[in-house]
């Protein structure tokens, strides 16, 4: 039987954590809400942005305040950015503002699905590394763009399951699962698409390390709870993943042992 | 001299340093600043010299997924 050792802790970056779920910050019904499920989700990493300071929200400093109160790790990204420039500039603010050199690198290639630009994603991957930044792409399930970012660098890659938001599950297994095992050494995260907690069961049973959702919690009908069963739902599949699988079999085979049974076919 | 600051026009003197300038525009702690789509480090906000139609970007932190 395998069991968890430090060894096999989630490890980003050299950083290493018990907690294989990485939460987001935004869409909760409410600040307190926000506080209260990503506390019940155990998470230790938890992502953070930045936008133009609105006086009316007392320049992001409450936000900012109750973030801080939780005491965990901060993962900033880049949402929302279309160009590299913009891209680079969103990291350095962040890292200044937030005072880390992780940056969860999002650059959008359409609109309509909020695709990332795997073109422009690689090559701001690249003046990022080079500016010192430690690289958390969110990417496609394309093994040759995986690639690139890997031999720039990357340790860590984080694959969409589905769009951003659709909570449509992890729409191509086979594309996550090719990535896994080219990359056997990289941290891998499936970002984005998870809807309910079965499909982050999916993600580890697969290989990957640690998912990485915020609207399948923040949009449930009880956020707090649907916390609970990420974190339940996490140990399960990494559980499931260390222990491995029973080999499957195309014909029935009793559990219940048949030497014995009285009245056998009445003889 | 003209400077858009957020998006919003402002007539500001040409002697009031980058750092000045935000603070007047209402800023407050915890912000970084970019002008013209390039980051400016906090190191820079004062000595940072400032021209006509410049463009200013002043971010904090906001909830982010």
């Amino acid at each position: 039987m395998t069991t968890e050792t430090p060894s096999n802790k989630l490890n980003i970056y050299g950083q290493t954590f018990n907690s294989r779920l990485l939460i987001g910050s935004a869409l909760y019904p409410s600040p307190k809400v926000m506080q209260d499920s990503i506390a019940a989700s155990a998470a230790e990493i938890v992502t953070v942005s930045l936008r133009r300071q609105s006086p009316e929200t007392g320049g992001g400093n409450m936000f900012w305040q109750q973030i801080k109160d939780l005491g965990l790790t901060i993962l900033p990204n880049t949402a929302g950015c279309h160009s590299i420039q913009e891209a680079v500039t969103l990291a350095q603010m962040s890292r200044e503002i937030f005072a880390t050199d992780w940056v969860k690198l999002e650059l959008v290639g359409d609109e309509y699905n909020l695709q990332p630009d795997p073109i422009d994603l690689v090559k701001a991957t690249e003046i990022l590394i080079n500016d010192g930044f430690k690289v958390l792409p969110y990417c496609t399930d394309d093994l040759v763009i995986c690639r690139h970012l890997v031999e720039l660098g990357c340790e860590v890659l984080m694959p969409w399951g589905a769009p951003i938001g659709t909570g449509k599950g992890l729409l191509n297994p086979y594309a996550l699962s090719a990535i896994r095992n080219r990359f056997p050494q990289t941290t891998l995260v499936v970002d984005a698409g998870i809807g309910k907690p079965s499909d982050a069961v999916q993600a580890f049973e697969l290989g990957y390390d640690a998912i990485l959702l915020n609207s399948a919690v923040a949009q449930a009908q009880d956020p707090i709870i649907m916390a609970k069963a990420f974190k339940a739902a996490c140990e399960a599949g990494r559980y499931g993943y260390l222990a491995g699988k029973m080999p499957e079999k195309d014909t029935a085979q009793p559990s219940t042992p048949t030497l014995g049974m009285p009245f056998w076919h009445q003889s | 001299m003209q400077l858009k600051i957020n998006g919003q026009t402002v007539e500001t003197s040409e002697s009031r340093s980058l750092l000045e300038i935000v603070r007047d525009f209402g800023a407050t702690a915890p912000f970084a600043l970019a002008v013209n789509g390039q980051f400016v480090p906090k190191s820079q906000h004062e000595s940072w010299v400032l021209s006509d139609q410049d463009s200013i970007e002043i971010l904090s932190p906001v909830q982010g997924g």
